[in-house]
């Protein structure tokens, strides 16, 4: 015998002990796969006979499978199950998960089943036993499908048993190995002439002759229809037979709308109610033959519900699918995917009301359906409603997959006017202003300990006192987090150098790019002020269709730590006004195809974000030295006069001081006066993301050019970062560069950072650091401390451990791009929020804030 | 860090006998956290100058791990090495415990009698400025002479810091001024660099007999002295005088002080208390419930279930204390619950319950995170009662202590008017069916209202 189980399901052995369940589970299935109820009950009591701790075995046992079934597992369950109690709550358990339940019964008769168990000197219980358990088996088998079992096969002999072969078929729901490229179009509604019309704009041929339609699509491409091909329009059985043609000459995936299934109904001769445009289809219907109705009827009935395509990226159903039920088959499923999730109430228009399923939908596949007209497709959290209403006088829409481009054309007339209207502005307003409001964001999104998948870096683990940790922080003082596309990795200075007079050195930047094997690198001046992230729309209509925010802000400037870097919404506009208005100059909108870009930059001077930390901390400890120090040096002077053996404390101390006055001529370079956005510069360096994408396929000199067109756009305002690109095989080249960075952080400048010139590089072991950091001997005095560099000091410093700061550098950086990788693919705001929050969460990490 | 001790008394030298160390000597002695020298600058008859200079080896005070307080790099980019804290003290009575004591057996009559005395300071860190350094020298019989050190002179508009420059002059006991200085350095610093534990009252007791009990700031030094550790200076102070009852500490948040006067915070919770008892409520969520003041209050009132919630994990760890909740009885035990959870994330935990208050806490949300609390609370939550406190700025006018124009804290995002609350109330209870009515808190005022509105939101 051949059993073909539908995978994933319950399959639920039944047959007395001794019939051979576990040497037929071990046979067909993964030992993972199968649970025992005997394994189970030695989990709980060290004894898989000991019948007292039955209860507690079954309880363990649901609850795996039930973990299984979640995870869409195959799942075995190896116990005599010959008690309809017993079966009962294995049925309902897969109904729960929305997962066929199947049954295979070892029917054997009593005597084999005695004479193994004989064999088994753990079984010693009598022959009543058995007999009692096929007595039960027997009076079970005619009703185990009427109990809910959807398939059963019964083995009646130890033969049959040996024979028996298991296959396993996916769900029909399950079409995940069928790649496309699909065209997923809207709700016909019998609008023949404008599917015709979509259809050739997609470049399928359309031919009809004497009322066949022949559909021959482009090579390779197939067509997905989200149901709803009658009623309301004005030709319901030439759409149907389009999409039946298609269907069989395989070049369409047909799915059922609920008017479809109404029809079906219809036509199997059930009361139904004629309305919505039913009419119009029987009437249309009365003229074709009786063998079409017929066929129409089979193939409507015939739909399954959904279909999961392309690895699992698609879903396609009528009203939509939800993520538990996706690939799933149960009469809920169905009814989600006909009608979606209602309330069970009606609005003012006596139109049932829906639950946004979308505004909750946290799913890793894309939702394409249809079912409720809207005016315009509308991206949310990966889902898209493409019914654009043809059959009102919308238009009729379809999706191209993996394009996600979309295609549409107009109704060429109303034919049939909505019970609600809906292409009213306040049912056209966006679904983003419309479902998305600010709280969508739930703590299961963030909270605990977390993997993130990214591209980069692979997985990102986040523990959870990190999470718990970067909540808080997140929570109080982060800017609007629909504003929060990306946050900054933190940043690894060189490996110490071994030089006696500097900590850090260029040397060793260039050494480790090439012995990554990377041969050219960029340095960039780092300038020293704060790091600023500016994502800048073209206008508050961008804004609000893309960020979803409704404010009227235009963009948002944020720190590293996602806080916003202005107090006042005010500035914040002064700034990304100013902002906006190179990018228009510079023409970035149009190079980029956008009407919005993030930008990464520092913003100057320092003391604009952090005067009261310079005046308290850096001044204050200057004023103490330089006092402290010059009484001594006094004290001390006057005691050399009275011929005291000083023996070099006098010395030491005027060095000291010496320490100080540059430590303070340090921190004065970075501090101007700020009465306005006038006053501040802002130096880009990444041209991030926009709409066309994110932007680390380009190399820094890309990178570098467009903030150039910004600094000649504005030239007062911007500040250019000046640069040198290093052929680290080429020691003249390093030297040139090493020559400028001695220059340039003598006259005090904080350094500079070396990158590959090819923003992502990848070594032996992955990604290579995407830059590190060559600091100035100045500028370190206010990392150090004022004396840091006395020869006394230095060496007492090197023995610094980079390796911690490095692991986080890269882990950060592959989050920062994966956040601004799922904004650009309009994953939903949680996907987003998932990768920066990480960033955050990272940076609990402890690492020596001096690095 | 340098600390000169003049006489003119004569013969000036006999200084070096007082201190036990030779005038004519340079000498060293290794402390903890450097070295501390002592060499006389000058050394006549008629005036004699000692030197303490203490080197201090900053890489080595930080790998000591000295906490960072607030800034990352506070322990590296930090003052101590250069200014009179803690650091002194210690090395001012391992250099001269002798004379601390007063022993001196070459002149023991100079050593217990007041001499001309003058001991400078070029960079003492004062918490409370001059004023505080006056007030603390000046009961001791000192003349004071102070200046503040501007913070840098190239930028004269950032004014002066937290160090001033300490000139004391007056006729007193060598070992006197030494425990003087010994003791007031570290307090008027506020900043020890050491663990303090019950060893410290002793220190204390024994560095400040004689003068101490009888200081007009004596709490001050006390509390500052223990580093504000309530379990060491109140017995401190009892030892010094039992009937004096301990002061209000000078330095609490100044919304403490404010409200502390009117006991604003009792009459709110008291107020809440009875709204939620009026209520019926069965199953309470007290969102931000900070350190719980609150939730303990509700656990006298016999609630079915009470579930603090609050955005930082420290404040629950505070309530959890307070509601000592490792010790509560099963039955007890089972009706509280905290959650971390932040209002700005739609948490479905928070479904369900009969009623909850949000107490001072939507202040502390920038406006479009509250957009997300409001979602958050009456969306998604929707308890049958929300009972939400706020400030009245309008009332700010009435705290003479507070600047025009600021807000009660720091941390506060706005501070509402009564038109302003009852606005956004009458808001929110339109779109997610309540009603709402409003109530004072504290003493209304005729024309600004009360210090503390509250609105009650019922579904």
């Amino acid at each position: 015998m051949r059993i073909e189980l539908p995978e994933p399901s319950l399959v639920v052995l039944i047959g007395a002990s001794g019939s051979g369940k576990s040497s037929f589970a071990a046979r067909h299935f993964k030992p993972t796969e199968v649970l025992s109820s005997d394994f189970c009950r030695g989990l709980v009591a060290d004894d898989a006979n000991d019948q007292a701790a039955t209860k507690d075995a079954f309880a363990i046992l649901h609850h795996i499978a039930g973990k299984r079934l979640v995870n869409g597992r195959l799942t075995v369950v190896d116990a005599t199950n010959v008690q309809r109690e017993a079966r009962k709550p294995l049925i309902a358990l897969a109904r729960e998960h929305d997962l066929l339940p199947v049954a295979v019964v070892l029917d054997l008769a009593g005597s084999v089943c005695q004479e193994r168990n004989a064999g088994r000197p753990d079984r010693d219980f009598g022959a009543h036993v058995i007999k009692h358990q096929r007595s039960q088996l027997r009076r079970s088998l005619k009703g185990l499908q009427r109990d809910g079992f959807r398939r059963v096969w019964v083995l009646h002999s130890p033969e049959e048993v040996d024979e028996a072969e298991v296959t396993r078929a996916p769900l029909w729901t399950d079409r995940r190995a069928e790649h496309g490229p699909f065209d997923v179009i809207g709700d016909v509604h019998g609008c023949y002439a404008e599917l015709v019309e979509l259809l050739e704009q997609l470049g399928y041929t359309v031919q009809e002759t004497a009322g066949e339609v022949a559909v021959t699509p482009p090579a390779g491409r197939r067509a997905v229809f989200v149901g709803d091909y009658v009623d309301r329009g004005p030709d319901s059985p030439r759409v149907l037979r389009l999409v039946m043609g298609m269907a069989q000459a395989a070049t369409a995936i047909c799915l059922p709308g609920n008017h479809d299934i109404k029809l079906v109904r219809k036509l199997k001769g059930r009361d139904v109610r004629i309305t919505h445009g039913l009419a119009e289809t029987l009437e249309q219907l009365e003229t074709t033959p009786d063998d079409f109705r017929d066929s129409a009827r089979a193939f409507l009935d015939a739909l399954v519900s959904h279909v999961v395509l392309d690895e699992g990226r698609l879903v396609v159903a009528h009203a939509g699918m939800k993520e538990s039920y996706q690939g799933r088959a149960s009469a809920r499923v169905r009814d989600f995917a006909l009608f979606g999730e209602t309330t069970g109430e009606t609005d003012e228009f006596g139109l049932p009301v829906r639950l946004q399923w979308a505004a909750d939908y946290r799913g890793r596949a894309t939702v394409a359906y249809g079912h409720t007209p809207v005016a315009e497709p509308e991206w949310l959290n990966k889902t898209i409603n493409i019914d654009t209403g043809c059959v009102f006088g919308g238009k009729l829409t379809a999706l191209r997959w993996p394009e996600r481009e979309l295609v549409s054309v107009s109704a060429h007339s109303t034919y049939y006017e909505p019970a609600k209207p809906f292409l009213s502005p306040q049912v056209a307003a966006p679904a983003a202003q419309k479902q998305r409001p600010a709280f969508v964001l739930d703590i299961d999104d963030v909270a605990g300990k977390r993997i993130v998948s990214t591209r980069l870096a692979r997985t990102v683990t986040v523990r959870e006192e990190n999470a718990t940790a970067a909540l808080e922080v997140m929570s109080r003082f982060a800017i609007d987090p629909r504003w929060l596309v990306y946050l900054p990795p933190t940043m690894s200075p060189t490996a110490t150098s071994k030089r006696a007079e500097v900590l850090e050195h260029p040397e060793e930047a260039f050494a480790e790019y090439r012995s990554n094997g990377v041969p050219t690198v960029i340095c960039e001046e780092k300038h020293m002020g704060s790091r600023a992230i500016a994502v800048i729309c073209r206008d508050a209509e961008v804004a609000r269709e893309r960020f979803g925010v409704d404010g009227g802000e235009t963009g948002a400037v944020y720190t590293r730590t996602g806080r916003p870097f202005f107090a006042g919404a005010t500035s914040t506009e002064d700034v990304l006004g100013r902002i906006r208005a190179a990018v228009g100059r510079a023409g970035l909108w149009d190079e980029l195809g956008t009407g919005w870009i993030v930008l990464d930059c520092e913003l100057l001077p320092w003391s604009a974000k952090a005067m009261e930390l310079i005046r308290r901390q850096y001044a204050a400890v200057g004023a103490g030295a330089r006092a402290g120090l010059t009484a001594a040096v006094a004290a001390l002077e006057h005691a050399g006069r009275r011929g005291l053996p000083l023996n070099g404390l006098l010395d030491r101390q005027r060095v000291r001081i010496e320490h100080v006055e540059r430590y303070i001529e340090a921190y004065r370079r970075y501090v101007w006066p700020v009465d306005g956005v006038a006053d501040l510069r802002l130096a880009p360096f990444h041209v991030l993301a926009a709409e066309t994408g994110v932007f680390v396929d380009r190399d820094h000199g890309w990178h570098l050019e467009r903030c150039d067109e910004l600094v000649a756009a504005d030239p007062d305002w911007f500040q250019p970062t000046e640069r040198r690109v290093v052929d680290v095989t080429d020691p003249v080249s390093q030297d040139e560069a090493t020559a400028w960075w001695v220059a340039m952080t003598d006259a005090g400048g904080e350094g500079m950072v070396v990158k590959p010139m090819t923003f992502l590089a990848r070594g032996r072991k992955g990604l290579v650091q995407p830059g590190v950091k060559c600091r100035g001997r100045e500028y370190l005095r206010i990392i150090y401390g004022p004396e840091y560099a006395d020869p006394t000091q230095i060496e007492r410093l090197r023995g610094r451990g980079l390796g911690r700061k490095r692991s986080l550098a890269i882990r950060e950086f592959g989050l920062g791009v994966e956040a601004l990788e799922r904004f650009v693919r309009r994953e939903p705001l949680n996907r987003v929020h998932e990768c920066v929050f990480a960033v955050l969460a990272l940076e609990s990490e402890p690492v020596d804030p001096r690095l | 860090m340098f600390l000169t001790i003049t006489t003119t008394h004569r013969p000036a030298t006999d200084l070096g006998h007082l201190l036990h160390k030779h005038p004519d000597r340079v000498q060293a002695f290794p402390v903890g956290f450097g070295t501390a020298h002592v060499l006389y600058p000058e050394a006549v008859e008629d005036r004699c100058t000692a030197a303490l200079l203490l080197e201090v080896d900053p890489v080595g005070l930080v790998r000591r791990g000295r906490g960072p307080g607030g800034f990352a790099l506070a322990e590296y980019v930090n003052d101590r090495p250069y200014v009179a804290s803690s650091f002194l003290s210690v090395a001012i009575v391992a250099v001269f415990k002798s004379a601390m004591a007063g022993t001196c057996k070459a002149r023991p009559e100079l050593a217990a009698s007041p001499i001309p005395l003058e001991a400078s300071l070029p960079a003492v860190p004062a918490r409370g400025g001059e004023a505080m350094v006056h007030r603390l020298f000046e009961p001791l019989g000192y003349t004071v002479e102070t200046e503040a050190l501007p913070l840098d002179p190239a930028f004269p508009e950032w004014g002066t810091g937290r160090h001033v420059a300490l000139r004391l002059r007056g006729d007193v006991r060598l070992a006197d001024l030494l425990n003087h200085l010994y003791v007031l350095l570290p307090v008027l610093d506020d900043d020890k660099h050491y663990w303090v534990d019950e060893v410290e009252i002793e220190k204390l007791m024994r560095r400040g007999e004689g003068w101490l009990e009888s200081h007009p700031d004596r709490d001050l030094i006390v509390r500052r002295y223990v580093k504000h550790q309530k379990h060491l200076y109140n017995p401190a102070l009892a030892q010094l005088d039992e009937a004096a009852p301990p002061a209000q500490d000078d330095e609490t948040a100044r919304e403490d002080t404010l409200e502390e006067r009117v006991s604003l915070r009792d009459q709110r919770l008291g107020s809440v208390q009875a709204v939620l008892k009026a209520s019926g409520a069965g199953r309470v969520l007290d969102l931000g419930c900070g350190g719980g003041a609150l939730l303990e209050r509700l656990m006298r009132d016999g609630y079915r279930e009470i579930v603090g919630v609050d955005a930082s994990v420290r404040a629950l760890e505070r309530a959890a204390r307070r509601l000592k909740l490792d010790l509560l009885p099963d039955a007890q035990r089972a009706r509280i619950k905290l959650l971390q959870s932040p209002l700005t994330y739609r948490d479905r935990r928070l479904c369900g319950y009969d009623a909850a208050v949000l107490i001072e806490v939507i202040e502390h949300l920038d406006p479009p995170r509250l957009a997300a609390a409001e979602g958050n609370v009456f969306g998604s939550a929707q308890p049958g009662t929300v009972v939400v406190t706020t400030p009245n700025r309008e009332y700010n006018v009435r705290w003479e202590t507070l600047p025009a124009g600021e807000l009660r804290h720091p941390d506060h995002r706005f501070e509402w008017t009564r038109e302003e609350f009852a606005t956004w109330s009458q808001s929110v209870a339109g779109r997610h069916g309540y009603r709402v009515r409003f109530l004072p808190i504290g003493p209304e005022d005729a024309d600004v209202g009360p210090p503390t509105q509250m609105a009650v939101f019922e579904r």
